[in-house]
């Protein structure tokens, strides 16, 4: 439904988005995860045709971003971060007028009106100013706007941003309704935010893609990268090389103290090897005191992509 | 909105990008419902704005001021032709102060990115936000119409002369429109995009007036001359509607709107 291809866009000499490359199949519900200036924004902004990359490819449902831009448009319902609104309308007149600029006839709109109206809860506001609504109701206002001509795709670029729990949660669930009926991105800062909503995870940072997939699989290859530690009493090149020799080990560092090697063996994605190590000390007689699997998670992972960017950002 | 044009800006701001896909071919986006719907969205914002009433206000009140004390007097002709140049003069001012938000505003409140992503092309915008304001315009023209029912219980004005100058009133409120919503796309700063477009105005128009009559050169005078367009305006207000004239107005209009179109296609490169 969704291929970006090396999409790189520079505003003059910084590099917002380096050479981003994924896709998004129909019916997804995409998280794109990343902390403050990861390049989410900018990344989705050549999604939607707002702007136009400097370099590389997106298509969104088999049409060009850049060639086919109409077609495009036509196909995505686009909330924006800032959720820009006309505060002097009134929400079924922002919602009429936005139906007629996608070429909506008189009956179409009305119709979509009523729908969105229910699908959003906006039923007692519809006749109020836009200025007057709270932020949360906005927000709804905002998606509505979206889902007016039932597209395909949904972007959505940080829909819980800057409401209250109350409102966070009201919207989430209305996210999850959408899943149903569209193919969402959806841009987050927030970690559980991406959980509670998405199957599918890319985390960005620096204008970089650090792991995408599904969640499962981000967290079985983060574990995965994991190391495992272990403290073996018995003759340090023959521990080294029995550890080495079971299948699935990578690496094996050893610092050898006291008559004990502590080791720090690295293995193969997603695969435990303590059980043979176990077994190993067992057969050759080795003493062995300690073997620990040192978990990194996803939620350590993001927070170190987070301080890192934070750290940049504060060198700048 | 020819595919040719849009290619032609995107070289602009990423060549490699345009060269390596090629223009944008895909259609619609430009209907008249659309650009109607932009219209009266833009004319509905004038209407809730108190400085457009402001604006309104000041305009009517000068322009009638100066019909009651320089045309309905005494021995003065019966022609709204004085009046017609009074009022091109404070147009200058005021039309600059209707048109500074149209595009800058939605500049400043981030409502460019929900228009630049729906399905209707730059060009579309930019002419709805000019019938928008336009309809505006004519709306206080037809509030001055009073003037000639009010001069016409004096002493009959020629109908014909009333009826070009008023076409040279639309022409020539339409340019000073289009210049307004040109100066308006450069920016988001409305008062900026108020000075920018009242220089551009007050140069073609009290600049090269004077420029014609004091410049040095013959051929300098002659150029201060035509681009001048109160001169072009002045054959309507005597009832002669000039081709060139209207020709000088009409691509003035297209050109400076051509011309905001590009700056919003150019500004998505930023
Ligand atoms: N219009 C712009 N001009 C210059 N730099 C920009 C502009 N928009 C974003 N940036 C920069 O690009 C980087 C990525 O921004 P953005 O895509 O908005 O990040 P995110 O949405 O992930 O918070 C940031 O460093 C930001 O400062
Ligand atoms: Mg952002």
């Amino acid at each position: 439904m969704i291929t970006v291809k090396q999409l790189t866009k520079t505003y003059g000499a910084h590099k917002a988005v380096d050479n981003v490359s994924f896709s998004v199949q129909k019916g997804d519900i995409v998280g794109f995860l990343g902390p403050n200036g990861a390049g989410k924004s900018t990344t989705l902004r050549v999604l939607t045709c707002y702007h136009p990359a400097t370099s590389g490819t997106a298509t969104v449902a088999g049409y060009d971003v850049l060639t086919q831009s109409m077609e495009v448009r036509r196909r995505i319902g686009y909330l924006p971060e800032s959720n820009p609104l006309y505060p002097e309308m009134r929400v079924r007149e922002y919602l009429d007028f936005r139906g007629k600029l996608r070429g909506m006839s008189r009956g179409d709109r009305a119709a979509a009106i009523s729908r969105v109206t229910e699908a959003c809860w906006l039923g007692e506001f519809i006749q109020r100013p836009i200025g007057q609504l709270s932020k949360g109701m906005k927000q709804r206002v905002g998606l509505a706007d979206a889902l007016l001509h039932d597209p395909q795709v949904l972007i959505l670029d940080e829909p819980t941003i800057g409401l209250d729990p109350n409102q966070i949660r009201k919207t989430r669930q209305l996210i999850g309704d959408l899943a149903k009926r569209h193919t969402i991105i959806l841009s987050s800062h927030i970690l559980p935010e991406v959980e509670a909503i998405c199957e599918r995870l890319i985390i960005i940072a620096g204008g970089k893609i650090r792991a995408s997939g599904s969640i499962g699989e981000v967290r079985n290859r983060i574990v995965g990268a994991s190391r495992l530690i272990a403290e073996i009493r018995g003759p340090v090149q023959q521990v080294q090389d029995g550890v080495r020799k079971i299948a699935g080990v990578k690496s094996v560092d050893v610092h050898a103290a006291d008559g004990w090697n502590r080791l720090h063996i690295g293995s193969d994605e997603g695969r435990d090897v303590r059980e043979e190590i176990a077994a190993l000390a067992a057969r050759s007689n080795w003493g062995l005191r300690e073997l620990r699997l040192e978990v990194g998670s996803l939620e350590e992972f993001f927070t170190q992509i987070t301080a890192k960017a934070a750290g940049a950002e504060a060198a700048e | 909105m020819s595919s040719e044009t849009q290619a032609g800006i995107k070289t602009v701001g990423g060549a490699a990008a345009a060269m390596r896909s090629g223009p944008d071919t895909s259609t619609g986006g430009g209907s008249l419902t659309m650009v109607w719907a932009l219209a009266q969205r833009e004319l509905a914002a004038l209407f809730y704005l108190p400085i457009a009433y402001v604006v309104g206000a000041i305009f009517l009140g000068v322009t009638g001021w100066f019909f009651m004390n320089e045309t309905l007097v005494p021995g003065q002709e019966a022609s709204l032709r004085a009046l017609m140049e009074r009022m091109a003069g404070l147009l200058v001012f005021a039309l600059p102060l209707l048109t500074m938000r149209s595009l800058a505003d939605d500049y400043a409140n981030g409502t460019i990115e929900t228009l630049m992503t729906a399905p209707v092309t730059d060009a579309a915008v930019v002419v709805g936000k000019f019938l928008g304001a336009m309809l505006f315009y004519l709306v206080l023209l037809a509030a001055t119409l009073l003037h000639v029912v009010l001069m016409a219980s004096h002493a009959a004005p020629v109908g014909t002369v009333v009826l070009v100058g008023y076409l040279g009133m639309i022409l020539l409120g339409g340019l000073f429109i289009a210049v307004g919503i040109f100066a308006s796309s450069c920016t988001r700063h409305q008062l900026l995009a108020a000075i920018l477009a009242i220089i551009i105005l007050a140069i073609f128009t009290f600049l090269v007036d004077a420029g014609a009559e004091y410049a040095g050169y013959a051929w300098l005078r002659n150029v201060c001359a035509y681009v001048n367009i109160f001169w072009h305006f002045a054959d309507f207000t005597k009832g002669i509607i000039d081709s060139r004239s209207v020709i000088f107005l009409g691509s003035g209009i297209i050109f400076f709107l051509f011309l905001a179109t590009k700056v919003m296609e150019s500004r998505r490169w930023r």
